[in-house]
């Protein structure tokens, strides 16, 4: 077992060594901005003066490798700083310490959770979706059932987001209202009430990714029935069931889980976009507008957010899929 | 005929290419009786794997048995549902397949997966079929038979695993078992383990067998009666002493005459000579591991050296470090007698051109994207400087060296040849850098053994005409044996013995070459007999029993 | 409630019609080992499908009006199924039409192509004529704004609409079917010079290497690691701000920040391929032949290695065309792509997504923020279908 724990160990350092090169490089790109970027926000006419607050607001006068440190540091503690917002406002009204001052935590984080209420309504509906149809069409492969299934997940994952977004708004939300096109929610909502808001927008994604998940789960199955065990099993005269009960799905476990995981990172990218149609706040959504106001430190913040999310998933599927390899689990 | 076990009458089997349905076997028949072993031989496409199939009732994806009865004990296969074949496979008809390591369900211990059969076929509980399995693994002599069970298939090794497998396909005491070549991925000393434990134990038990395989002398001591398959098609049967000394058709006897190729022994070497490869103390690592230990080793001009060994014995390391793939350690090799650059980097083209190189497996060793012309012009253009007219004047001569009609062979891709005829290629692009010194890796154990014969024919041939020397690496002895003037015998990364062949073949040997020859079967139904009654029964291959 | 009681019901009832259905066909054929073996899974599929094709028959031919109020589902499913049944055709039209006219090869690969290839490479074709020629073909210029605002689609005055702008005009009145031409032109050209350049990138460097290994395969592969462990729409929503900063008020150099952003976040993905593609040719036998015999590095990589290399490297471009054609389309909706006025099908579909509100009392006004989205959805659905029957050929050949 001392094998499995130190690759599993190894994983976990090269994750983290990972997210500590994701977030050099989040912060060379944005001290890649021309001049400073107190400059080019505040744009040219700026008094020297309102300049100079906000550099000493964002602390720009420090060398870029001590600026790296602290908000490192910070961000690890949880303090991802405060946004440019509020650093213009506070810049001009002229007071550094203002009693109610919204940091970018504090932003960010009821957004994230409304994201993961998202995430998690769309993958408790497509995981067990994708994963049936996946066994389904491999079982049945090569008939009128898979080439059906097969044209249709092709279509759903050629159709940019916001098309199957409004496929679903069109037919859902305005010509049969079974589901609101706004997914205005807020804190202390009911949870029936909130899951049907939700409903939209998780559709959209669950459409998005189940067909990506069950090609990907069926390629994996396919390839699984094509081994000799599994012939073999067929020899023994077992009956069908347990073939693939016994036979084909603890080996097919590895392939599935990794295939899932990697579709849950995909959502993370996924939800930027929906959340944008459906107007549902979450961090996507906070995303894309402090993108259009270039407000940099929340960029910077849910950029690495968004990143650390996409790491820890993608590690999840390698070390789950190493712990369900028997090879690695029985070492010789 | 009550005591007909399985009657073939008339079957053909088609696949699909292309979705059209080809035929593979064109009706063929098959009478066996209990406790009847029929061996079924023939070179590969002949189509002996699908029949071993179709007799369990059973067809792989994109095949299928389009006319024909296979009848079980009165139960035709053919047309039974699937329930009534389910009852009968694994209970009364069993499966050995060629590849244990990939036959053997990587997430259960083999225990487990033994007791399965019985199990869910009913025939015993859990319990007995355990002990019984013990009894089994016992029985086929594999080593801890208590413990090895419970080990995961990954945790065995190829041998073991294969005798394991045999004991899977007993576990309910079946009348039939189909063994689909299952030494052929083993070397020849655990080969013979596995014939001996599979040979009792389906005398034991008086098991009806079908054994396939393309290997004469394995069938000649398994069978009892032996058919010959050629593309789909029957060729002959006959009781397995009949077919061996008596053969009536003439693909049959070309089979049988490949074994008696041998080329006279030329005269001592000029001890005084100069070696045009000689192989000085090598000690080579991958990494940090030594895999060649004080290597040393000449080869003499028009001479063959034959370097043989099992896998893993460091014969082809040797090779690349003779052409400086790999640099030696400590050690240098000398051509001609001045001593050669260690890297293949460092050497000039000259140098380089004078050790050329065939290998085995000739689908990787031709570029898929390049005529046969192309293929073979690339060194000459290259290392003679031809071009144009004079360049496609010597690929011509050079494919009319190796017995291909030029103009026809000129435009083709690899795709379009046979097995032998690429092989045929690579010799070609060899000769065309006009090398005075060949390294030829196991050139003919991915071909059929008249395909083979042919490849070791040409071989001879040009180094008659060419005066050139050949390395032969190879881990088939019969090979050795018709080729070889000097061989090498290579143990883990050492050199164990060398010397002339005829005293190669001579006693008294080193104990491993001693087991390595005896290891390799011979034609005579009575040899693996006799070879177990020498070695005593209960040490067979004790060299090689906890070989991983 | 009532709706899953509904449906709960209807899959009862069609297992009982399958297991009849099996049942009947049994007997029927005499227990032919086709119905025999049948599980009732598959029996059930088949009624299932069945019922289903009825039911859209049955809806096909609904009223499109109640009491002159549109029955806008009525409507939409129309539409649908003629433009599936219109595509469909179509495409088979064309298949037939090339497997009679044209060169030998082109005859025969049109021969073993199944409808949906021949769908694609159809689509293909049209979008690079329009893209190619949106200047002639185009009726309006793309930032001309003519003098009604919100014609709705369709031409009929009746509705709202003007037969001279077939697919009516934008809330500024442009012409909505030169911009749908123009924005062929600009997405579809923007995304195929970015992943043409992508690969020129991504390409050299993996088959470096691949060739190459040792410390600068370390290098390249730990540095594409950390590259693509960030989320690749949200790493160029960030660079996107940096180059906006940067473009100032200069909108067209966003445009070409955003090529070369995107180019470079995506030449991670084909680096990996070529690189993987590379090792694996390069352990081959004939490659180490070649070193043995004294070849060059150039002769390697492209006399050896790129001729081998070309049918998955194809493969992967018309995948990566696909997936920059979508974060384009992406970028340019969440507003930070190709900047107005140039006429783009991301920004269409956002600044027309109001209409599809009305769709209820007026399906020709919503169906325009579809056009524009369900443009792009074609192209990426044609290449993809064209990609998986690529793969699906050249798996099929390796067996």
């Amino acid at each position: 077992m001392a094998g499995l724990l130190g690759i599993i160990l190894q994983r976990l350092l090269l994750g983290i060594a990972t997210l500590f090169a994701v977030s050099i490089i989040i912060f060379v790109a944005v001290n890649a901005l021309p001049g400073d970027f107190a400059q080019s926000i505040l744009g040219q006419g700026a008094t020297p003066e309102a300049v100079e607050a906000i550099r000493n607001q964002l602390g720009l006068n420090e060398s870029p490798p001590t600026r790296y440190f602290k908000w490192l540091l910070g961000a690890v503690q949880g303090d991802l700083g405060i946004p440019m917002s509020q650093a213009l406002f506070q810049s001009f009204t002229g007071s550094s310490t203002g009693g109610d001052v919204v940091t970018v935590f504090d932003q960010i984080i009821p957004r994230l959770k409304n994201t993961m209420f998202l995430a998690g309504v769309s993958a408790a509906i497509s995981v067990p979706l994708a994963v049936t149809l996946g066994i389904l069409t491999a079982l049945y492969r090569n008939t009128a059932f898979d080439k059906a299934m097969n044209v249709s997940t092709l279509s759903a994952i050629s159709s940019p987001e916001f098309f199957l977004a409004y496929i679903l708004i069109l037919f859902l939300a305005v010509l049969n209202p079974v589901f609101p096109s706004l997914s205005n929610i807020f804190p202390g909502m009911e949870f029936s009430d909130r899951l049907n808001k939700t409903m939209l927008p998780a559709l959209t994604l669950t459409l998005a990714v189940t067909a990506q998940m069950m090609r990907m789960t069926r390629a994996a199955i396919i390839n699984l029935l094509a081994s000799p065990y599994i012939e073999m099993a067929r020899l023994k005269g077992l009956s069908p069931m347990r073939v693939i009960v016994k036979h084909a799905l603890p080996n097919a476990l590895a392939p599935i889980i990794t295939v899932v995981a990697l579709n849950l990172a995909y959502l993370v990218t996924g939800v930027v976009v929906v959340e944008v149609v459906f107007v549902y706040p979450g961090i996507g959504q906070l995303f894309v507008d402090s993108v259009k106001i270039r407000d940099i430190p929340v960029v910077q913040a849910c950029c690495l957010i968004f990143a650390a999310v996409y790491i820890l998933l993608n590690l999840t599927a390698d070390v789950l899929s190493i712990i369900s390899n028997p090879r690695l689990r029985h070492p010789k | 005929m009550s005591d007909l076990l399985l009657k073939i009458r008339g079957l053909k089997i088609e696949g699909r290419s292309d979705e059209t349905w080809n035929p593979i076997i064109n009706g063929i028949d098959v009478d066996l009786k209990k406790g009847e072993v029929l061996g079924m031989i023939g070179e590969s496409g002949a189509g002996k794997s699908t029949v071993g199939l179709a007799a369990m009732g059973y067809t792989r994806d994109g095949v299928r048995i389009s006319e024909g009865s296979v009848e079980f004990d009165g139960v035709d296969l053919v047309k039974a549902s699937a329930a009534v074949k389910r009852a009968l496979l694994g209970k009364r008809i069993a499966y050995v397949a060629q590849s244990a390591a990939a036959s053997f369900n990587p997430a259960h211990k083999l225990i487990d997966q033994h007791t399965e059969g019985p199990v869910q076929h009913g025939v015993s509980s859990r319990g007995e079929s355990e002990l019984d399995g013990i009894e089994l693994y016992r029985r086929l002599r594999l080593p801890n038979p208590e413990e090895i069970g419970f080990r995961y298939p990954h945790q065995v090794s190829g041998g073991q695993l294969q005798r394991a497998m045999t004991a899977m396909a007993m576990a309910c005491r079946p009348d039939l078992i189909i063994f689909d070549e299952p030494t052929t991925a083993l070397d020849v000393t655990t080969q013979i383990e596995v014939l001996a434990s599979i040979r009792d134990i389906v005398e034991q038990f008086d098991t009806a067998a079908i054994y396939i395989t393309h290997d004469l002398a394995v069938v000649a001591q398994m069978a009892d009666k032996i058919k010959v398959l050629l593309k789909g098609d029957e060729v002959e049967e006959a009781d397995t002493r009949t077919m061996l000394t008596a053969p009536t058709e003439d693909y049959t006897k070309s089979l049988w005459a490949v074994r008696s190729f041998e080329r006279p022994a030329k005269p001592a070497i000029n001890v005084n000579a100069t070696p045009v490869v000689s192989v000085r103390n090598v000690t080579a690592a991958y990494g940090t591991v030594d895999v060649l230990h004080d290597v040393s080793f000449d080869i003499h001009a028009g001479r063959t050296v034959a370097v043989v060994g099992e896998s893993g014995s460091g014969k082809s390391t040797a090779a690349r470090c003779i052409t400086g793939l790999l640099p030696p350690r400590i050690g240098h090799i000398e051509f001609d007698g001045q001593q050669l650059p260690l890297s293949y980097k460092q050497r000039d083209k000259s140098q380089l051109r004078q050790a050329q190189m065939i290998y085995q497996m000739a689908d990787t060793a031709l570029n898929p994207r390049k005529s046969i012309g192309e293929t073979i012009g690339r060194p000459v253009e290259f290392y003679m400087g031809l071009k144009g007219r004079e360049k496609r004047k010597r690929v011509e001569e050079l494919l009319a060296e190796i017995e291909l009609e030029p103009t026809e062979y000129f435009n083709r891709l690899p795709s379009e040849l046979s097995g032998g005829q690429k092989q045929r290629i690579g010799i070609a692009r060899a000769l065309a850098a006009e090398p005075q010194f060949i390294i030829c890796d196991e050139v003919t154990s991915a071909l059929d053994q008249l395909v083979a014969e042919g490849i070791l024919r040409l071989l001879a041939k040009l180094q008659d005409e060419l005066g050139l020397s050949y390395m032969f690496i190879t881990h088939d002895l019969a090979t050795v044996r018709s080729i070889a003037d000097e061989v090498v015998v290579m143990k883990d990364g050492e050199v164990v013995e060398q010397g002339p062949k005829k005293e190669m073949f001579k006693p008294p040997h080193h104990a491993y070459t001693d087991l390595l020859l005896s290891s390799v079967p011979e034609m005579d139904p009575d040899w693996l007999t006799n070879l177990l009654q020498e070695r005593g029964v209960d040490n067979i291959g004790d060299a090689a029993v906890d070989k991983m | 409630m009532n709706a899953l009681v509904w449906i709960l019901g209807g899959l009862l009832v069609i297992l009982a019609i399958a297991w009849v259905f099996r049942f009947a066909a049994q007997k029927a054929t005499d227990n032919k080992p086709y119905f025999r073996d049948m599980p009732l899974s598959v029996a059930f599929g088949y009624v299932f499908a069945a019922a289903a094709l009825l039911l859209s028959i049955w809806y096909f031919f609904q009223p499109k009006a109640v009491d002159g109020v549109p029955s806008a589902g009525v409507i939409f499913f129309r539409w649908a199924v003629i433009g599936l049944l219109g595509f469909a055709a179509a495409a088979w039209v064309f298949r037939t039409v090339f497997r009679n006219v044209g060169s030998e090869n082109s005859k025969k690969l049109f021969r073993s192509m199944p409808l949906t290839a021949a769908f694609g490479v159809m689509i293909i074709i049209i979008y690079a004529i329009v893209s190619i020629f949106a200047g002639l073909i185009a009726p309006y210029g793309q930032e001309e704004i003519l003098g009604a605002a919100n014609v709705v689609a369709g031409g009929d005055p009746a509705i709202g609409g003007n037969p001279e702008y077939p697919l009516g005009t934008d809330q500024i009145g442009r012409d909505i079917l030169s911009r749908l031409i123009y924005g062929a032109q600009n997405t579809v050209g923007i995304a195929f010079v970015t992943t043409c350049l992508a690969f020129f990138l991504g390409g050299t460097l993996g088959f470096l290497a691949a060739v190459l290994g040792g410390w600068l395969d370390q290098l390249l592969s730990r540095m594409v690691d950390a590259l693509m462990a960030i989320p690749s729409l949200i790493f160029s929503l960030l660079l996107m701000t940096i180059a906006t900063a940067w473009a100032g008020s200069e909108a067209w150099l966003v445009t070409i920040y955003m090529i070369f952003i995107i180019a470079v976040i995506d030449s991670t993905r084909v680096f990996r391929l070529s690189r993987a593609v590379g090792q694996s040719i390069v352990v081959m036998d004939y490659i180490e032949a070649a070193k043995l015999r004294g070849e060059g590095m150039g002769y390697l990589i492209f006399r050896e290695i790129l001729p081998n290399a070309l049918a998955p490297l194809l493969a992967e471009f018309g995948l990566r065309f696909c997936f920059v054609f979508l974060t384009i389309a992406s970028l340019s909706f969440l507003g930070v792509g190709i900047q107005p006025p140039k006429a783009d099908w991301g920004t269409m579909v956002r600044d027309l997504s109001p209409f599809i509100n009305y769709a209820s009392f007026a399906p020709n006004a919503a169906v325009t923020p579809l056009l524009a989205a369900g443009a792009i959805a074609l192209l990426t659905v044609a290449v993809n279908f064209v990609v998986d029957w690529m793969l699906h050929k050249s798996s099929g050949l390796k067996e």
